[in-house]
This record gives structure tokens, C-alpha cells and sequence, in this order.
């Protein structure tokens, strides 16, 4: 069988246009969920904080002022088909390479630091984070998505003996975002790992934040928990910017994977209400 | 739409003993905005008895580093930054007679008791709003430490910019007191 051949300049010219659309456009998933959440909402500086936050989002789209000053740190998901032939080039340096065009040409903040001790600014907001994924067929999807630091902080990950359980796991997450606050800019998205090791149990839950908005997860038993911590989550009252009221959080996405006999990880990557994420399918 | 208190920079004792946690304000005159580096920078030339390169007596910083103007445009994008990471630096600041500060998210014991102290207030933007709150900024211009890009402190000239009391001078915090309010 013939070889599918994806030139990486195509790959540079993509990520450099979603990086930009990214930034300015909020997913029509989030738009739809902060409406509906703010009829939900009972304080009236929380109804406040929810039009605001629409009409940023329109400002943005309009006016191509980015969402937030953060324009984040670029994390990339790729989806690529074993029957793929990549030429011209190296892959990573081409997503790279529309990373820095497009955060150039959006007029977007670049936010990397080249030595975490030493704190100087790449100046290019690259190296993005690329997690690749092998799949079988012939296709290329690239997802990007930019990430901010206010979010990222507040996430946090624990390894939980299997007598915790699931109520070791709601603890661990409820404490989470208690003591986040207002920080990550409620509402958010609660993206939750379970399962895996350590490392695994990480990108579970940054993956989980992929998942369209509110959709649960296809097994029955963490669709539920999906639910019950959900209403937890909103039951703590941090309400939107932290500032009281009914909708701390938009949607809990859960993606568990198998683990070790003696382990039970878990993981919290929460995602601010500027969810931005962008795709491509090549 | 709930009514804001008018404030012009630099802000007076008595406009400062008015405003209680919970109050919406609408801020228009001087503010500068900086965040981590230059915090760390303007303490170092406190701590050295240096000049700093703008007098903070009565004036409100903006913990916020925006994204780049486009050509023609005042700013980018400037919403708040979270202010924990400020809390160390903070005392040091309001030595020096600063009157409030505008971030996202809750200040440390230390900060809220120096707020009493040195009568100051704390106050949040709509975090993740940088667009919308882009608008209120009328000019901006970097004043030092331009090396640092989004980190530098800018000079910014800003109308009606909306923001709330989160701590006052009292004691009050609206973090915890909503957040009692709206717990089930
Ligand atoms: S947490 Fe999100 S919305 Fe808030 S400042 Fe960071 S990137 Fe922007």
C-alpha cells in the first residue's frame, strides 16, 4: 500500500493559523455552556462576571484582541497515522516553527521561559509541549491548545492508596479547587486523571479537558462520578472570580486508565473559562 | 447593574476609608501595572535605599503583563494576573505609600493585616477578561524595565476601569464572606 505523504510546511502554516484562532475565538461549546450556566447563576455580581465574560468573548472574536494576556503556553496534541509519511523536515520543529509564527503574527504574549531558574523569555513562546499518539489509518489531527499559567498552578496530582478510594479521590479534588479559589478564573473545567502511574495519570487529566464541554464520559460509573463531583464542586460556593454563588465549575471530565495492584493515582488539571482549543484534521 | 463608586488615582485617605469588601468601582486616571519580575527588581532597589523609577505614594499597581499592541491598537489584552504571587512583596510597597492594588484571586494573612496597617485596599478584575478590560486602558507606556517585554511597568492611562473591593481597610474580605454565603 502506498504511503499518505504530508509535507511539514503544511504542518507550520496549520499550527501558526490555529494558534491565532485559537487565542480569539472561544470555542462555540464554552460560549454555550457560560450562557446556560448564567441563567443559572443566583448572585448578582456572579450574573455580572458571566456577561462580561461574553462579552470579552465577542470583543475578542471581533477585534482579534486575544481572550486573556495569557496567551499561554502552547501545548500540542497530535493524532498521527502509522501509514503517514512526514518529508521535508523535522516534525517537531515545524510545529515549533508555527508556534512562533503565529504568536508573532497574532500579536500574542509570549509567555516560555528557556531555564525555569534562570527566567529568561524565548521571545518566541516556543518550545511548545507535543504529545504525540500513534494511531492506526492514515490521518493527521493536531490539536492545540494554548494553556495559561493561573490554571496550570492550581492543578495538582496525588498517588492514593486503593483504600482511598473514591472518596480519597473526591477529597483530594474538592481540597484542589478549595484551595485554588478564585486563582484559576472560575467557572472552570475540571479535567480529572484516574488510574495509570504517575506520569500517565498527569496527561490523563489534561486530556480529559479535550472532551467537548459537559459531555460525560462513556462508561456509566465515571459518568456518575462526573456528576457528583460536579455538584460538590458548585456546592463549595466559590462561584465566578471567586467571588460567591452557584457555578464554580462548567463541566467535570474524568479519563481513567488500568493501574498497578497497589496504586490508585490521581490527578486535577484545571482549565480557566477561556478554554481555548483548536483542531485540524489532515 | 449594580452601581459603582467613582475613583479618580491617586486615591485619598477618606476615598480609601469609604470603601468596604463587595464594593464595585469604576477607576479612572493613572495606574501602573507590573507582576513578578519587576516586583522582585523594585524591592532589590528598596532594599538598596535606590530611587525607583515612580513615586507610589496614593497610586494603584495592576498586576498584569499584556500581550503586545498591534499596530495602531493602545494594548493588548489586559486582564489580571493572580496576585498570591505578589503576597512577599507586597509589604514593601505599601511602605512606600502604596494605596491599592488590582489582581485576581485571595492575598496571604500577611497582606491582609498590612492592609489594615497601611491603609490600603485590594482589588479584582474580571480575571481572563482581557479583552473587554483592554478597552478601558486609553494609553500606555513602558516606564522601566523594558527589558523584562510583557514584565516591564507601564504607565497606564485608564476610564471608568471596572474592578471590586475585595479587601478594605477594615478587614473585610469578599472571598470568604461569599464564599460562607453560597456554601450548601
Ligand atoms: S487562568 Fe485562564 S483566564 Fe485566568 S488569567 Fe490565566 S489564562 Fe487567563
Amino acid at each position: 500500500m502506498e504511503r499518505r505523504i504530508i509535507e511539514v510546511g503544511k504542518i507550520t502554516e496549520a499550527v501558526r493559523n490555529l494558534c491565532q484562532e485559537a487565542n480569539t475565538q472561544l470555542p462555540p461549546d464554552v460560549i454555550a455552556k457560560l450562557k446556560q450556566a448564567s441563567l443559572k447563576e443566583e448572585s448578582s455580581l456572579g450574573k455580572e462576571v458571566f456577561s462580561q465574560l461574553l462579552e470579552n468573548a465577542e470583543i475578542s472574536s471581533q477585534s482579534k484582541i486575544p481572550l486573556c494576556q495569557d496567551t499561554g503556553l502552547v501545548v500540542v496534541f497530535v493524532e498521527l497515522g502509522q501509514e503517514i509519511n512526514l518529508i521535508g523536515g523535522s516534525f517537531y520543529d515545524a510545529i515549533n516553527e508555527g508556534v512562533r509564527q503565529g504568536y508573532k503574527q497574532g500579536y500574542l504574549r509570549n509567555s516560555v521561559l528557556s531555564c525555569p531558574l534562570e527566567r529568561e523569555n524565548t521571545n518566541d513562546n516556543t518550545p511548545a509541549i507535543i504529545h504525540t499518539e500513534i494511531t492506526s489509518g492514515d490521518k493527521l489531527k493536531i490539536t492545540i491548545v494554548p494553556k495559561g499559567g493561573g490554571s496550570e498552578n492550581s492543578s495538582g496530582m496525588c498517588m492514593l492508596t486503593p483504600a482511598d478510594g473514591i472518596r480519597g479521590i473526591k477529597q483530594f479534588v474538592l481540597q484542589q479547587i478549595e484551595s485554588a479559589g478564585a486563582n484559576p478564573c472560575p467557572p472552570i473545567i475540571v479535567g480529572i486523571g484516574i488510574g495509570g502511574n504517575f506520569e500517565k495519570v498527569a496527561f490523563l487529566a489534561k486530556k480529559a479537558l479535550l472532551r467537548e464541554i459537559g459531555e460525560p464520559n462513556k462508561n456509566r460509573s465515571y459518568a456518575e462520578l462526573e456528576e457528583e463531583l460536579l455538584c460538590e464542586i458548585n456546592n463549595l460556593g466559590i462561584g465566578p472570580q471567586g467571588l460567591g454563588g452557584r457555578i464554580t465549575a462548567l463541566a467535570v471530565h474524568i479519563e481513567a486508565y488500568p493501574c498497578h495492584i497497589a496504586s490508585l493515582p490521581v490527578a486535577v488539571n484545571i482549565q480557566c473559562h477561556a478554554s481555548r482549543h483548536k483542531e485540524i484534521i489532515f | 447593574m449594580r452601581t459603582s463608586i467613582i475613583l479618580k488615582t491617586p486615591l485619598k485617605n477618606e476615598e480609601i476609608a469609604k470603601l468596604k469588601a463587595g464594593d464595585s468601582v469604576s477607576i479612572s486616571g493613572v495606574i501602573y501595572s507590573f507582576r513578578d519580575a519587576a516586583h522582585k527588581k523594585l524591592i532589590d532597589l528598596i532594599i538598596q535605599k535606590k530611587p525607583l523609577p515612580f513615586n507610589l505614594s496614593g497610586q494603584i499597581v495592576y498586576y498584569m503583563g499584556p500581550s503586545p499592541a498591534k499596530p495602531g491598537a493602545v494594548i493588548g489584552a489586559a486582564g489580571p494576573t493572580t496576585s498570591s504571587r505578589m503576597d512577599v512583596y507586597t509589604q514593601y510597597l505599601l511602605e512606600q505609600g502604596l494605596a491599592g492594588m488590582i489582581g485576581k484571586g485571595s492575598r496571604s494573612m500577611e497582606v491582609k493585616q498590612a492592609l489594615k496597617k497601611y491603609k490600603a485596599v485590594y482589588f479584582a478584575a474580571i480575571g481572563g477578561a482581557g479583552a473587554y478590560l483592554s478597552q478601558r486602558i486609553k494609553k500606555a507606556e513602558v516606564i522601566a524595565f523594558s527589558d523584562f517585554g510583557p514584565e516591564a511597568i507601564r504607565r497606564l492611562e485608564v476610564e471608568n476601569f471596572p474592578a471590586i473591593v475585595i479587601n478594605d481597610i477594615f478587614g473585610g474580605d469578599l472571598y470568604q464572606q461569599t464564599r460562607e454565603k453560597y456554601k450548601l
